[in-house]
């Protein structure tokens, strides 16, 4: 347990020094949904329609643009032979370091999400519902992500088999994500839909350490 | 000299990387406190043995024992036992020699105090180098900076590749009396060398002569 908070204080010392990474990921997230009112044009109606799809889709794409530094730099430097070494189970490393990745990566999206909701003019009554749902699905799109980086961490160019791999497992976290927020919208009960999004990160919790750590085992070899 | 008891064993060693057979056959033994040397030209897997022997790589075939009883039975309590120095220092630009020792220590599950903090720095000429980010290290001292790590947390079995990589004669100097030290204590080094060392190794295992 020790070994897996050093971890998770060193990955977090290191984006407090080097903040560009997430920086990046934030602001990629508000530009790139900020273009969309330009691009279908301002009508309200039009805005508050396509909201809640709009965000969820940035922010999975914003979580999918992190990915890449969760192990890369480990690997490249050195520190995962180390990390593997440790007497303490890699899968619990693993978890350390996914959990600072989406302190890191997710939690900065969620910030902002209010901002972009207000901009995309998101019914007011849906804001608890979106910073709720993104709470419990960013989580699990970093612990998908991780497989997916994982498994492609021997590849030189492995960014686009990450999205290949990726993506779909992501699909039923866009769905449930939006959903929830669309009831919300609409004034119906957001429950089942979060609580199926809760279902996906008990699901992908243990799974997900479990399967990267034996991947980055096989990367080391 | 020695009890003759071998502590770390190897046998019918065999390792591929890909279709290519690196070594087969490598066998050695070594006691408390004695340390074996590594050599063979590139490409013959010196470093492959290092990552072997550490756990790092599963053999093709043949097994590493550990006071008679294989590695791979109980591979966390081999990987508490050892120290591996590979050829990456493991260290990051943004954090200081420091931080990054009290790390390493951490993964190991020890929180080195003040004193062997100092002591680990010290052995390697560190001290002034402590508080300084890694990216302003040359490349000895990055090497120096991996290489405290062997001190900061105790562990029976050193495994260390090419350790003197960038290394200058003062620090060749402080290498050879750290593994001295560890020696003294019944500690066991593998060391793969291209010579440049000291090592007062027991025994040579010459890979380039065990290739098929």
């Amino acid at each position: 347990m020790s070994a897996l908070t050093a971890v998770l204080r060193r990955d977090l010392r290191l984006a407090w020094r080097t903040p560009g990474d997430s920086v990046n990921v934030v602001l990629f997230f508000v530009l790139s949904t900020v273009l969309f009112p330009f691009g279908v044009g301002p009508a309200a109606e039009i805005l508050a329609r396509i909201s809640v799809g709009v965000i969820w889709v940035m922010a999975l794409l914003a979580a999918l643009l992190s990915l890449d530094r969760l192990f890369r730099q480990d690997a490249d430097d050195g520190s995962l032979d180390l990390l593997a070494l440790s007497p303490a189970p890699l899968e619990f490393l693993v978890l350390g370091k996914v959990l600072a990745h989406w302190l890191i990566t997710g939690l900065p999206l969620i910030i902002a999400s209010p901002l972009l909701a207000l901009f995309l003019q998101m019914p007011r009554e849906a804001y608890p519902t979106l910073l709720l749902a993104l709470l419990i699905g960013t989580p699990t799109l970093s612990l998908i992500g991780a497989i997916g980086v994982s498994l492609t961490l021997g590849a030189r160019r492995g960014g686009v088999l990450v999205a290949l791999l990726v993506l779909p497992l992501y699909i039923p976290v866009l769905i449930f994500g939006v959903g929830a927020v669309e009831a919300a919208s609409a004034g119906l009960e957001a429950r089942p839909h979060l609580l199926l999004l809760g279902g996906l990160l008990a699901l992908f919790l243990p799974l997900s350490p479990v399967a990267t750590a034996a991947a980055l085992r096989q990367a080391l070899h | 000299m020695h009890d003759g008891t071998a502590q770390l064993a190897a046998a019918g060693l065999v390792c591929d990387r890909g279709e290519r057979r690196v070594f087969a056959g490598v066998e050695f033994k070594v006691g408390r406190g004695e340390v074996l040397a590594v050599v063979g030209p590139n490409g013959t897997g010196k470093s492959s043995l290092l990552r072997l022997l550490a756990g790092l790589l599963p053999p093709s075939a043949g097994t590493v024992s550990w006071a008679g009883a294989p590695v791979a039975d109980d591979p966390d309590a081999h990987r508490a036992r050892l120290h591996y120095i590979g050829h990456a220092d493991a260290l990051k630009p943004a954090l200081t020699v420091a931080e990054a020792l009290r790390f390493h220590a951490e993964l190991r599950g020890v929180s080195p105090d003040a004193a062997t903090m100092a002591s680990a720095l010290g052995a390697f000429g560190l001290g002034a180098l402590a508080n300084l980010p890694a990216r302003f290290l040359s490349q000895g001292q990055r090497r120096r900076a991996a290489l405290a790590r062997l001190i900061a947390t105790p562990a029976a079995l050193w495994l260390l590749d090419e350790p003197t990589l960038g290394l200058d004669a003062e620090s060749v100097g402080r290498l050879e009396s750290a593994l001295e030290r560890h020696r003294a204590a019944g500690g066991i080094a593998v060391v793969a060398t291209h010579g440049g060392l000291d090592l007062g190794a027991h025994a040579t295992l010459d890979l380039g002569g065990s290739a098929p």
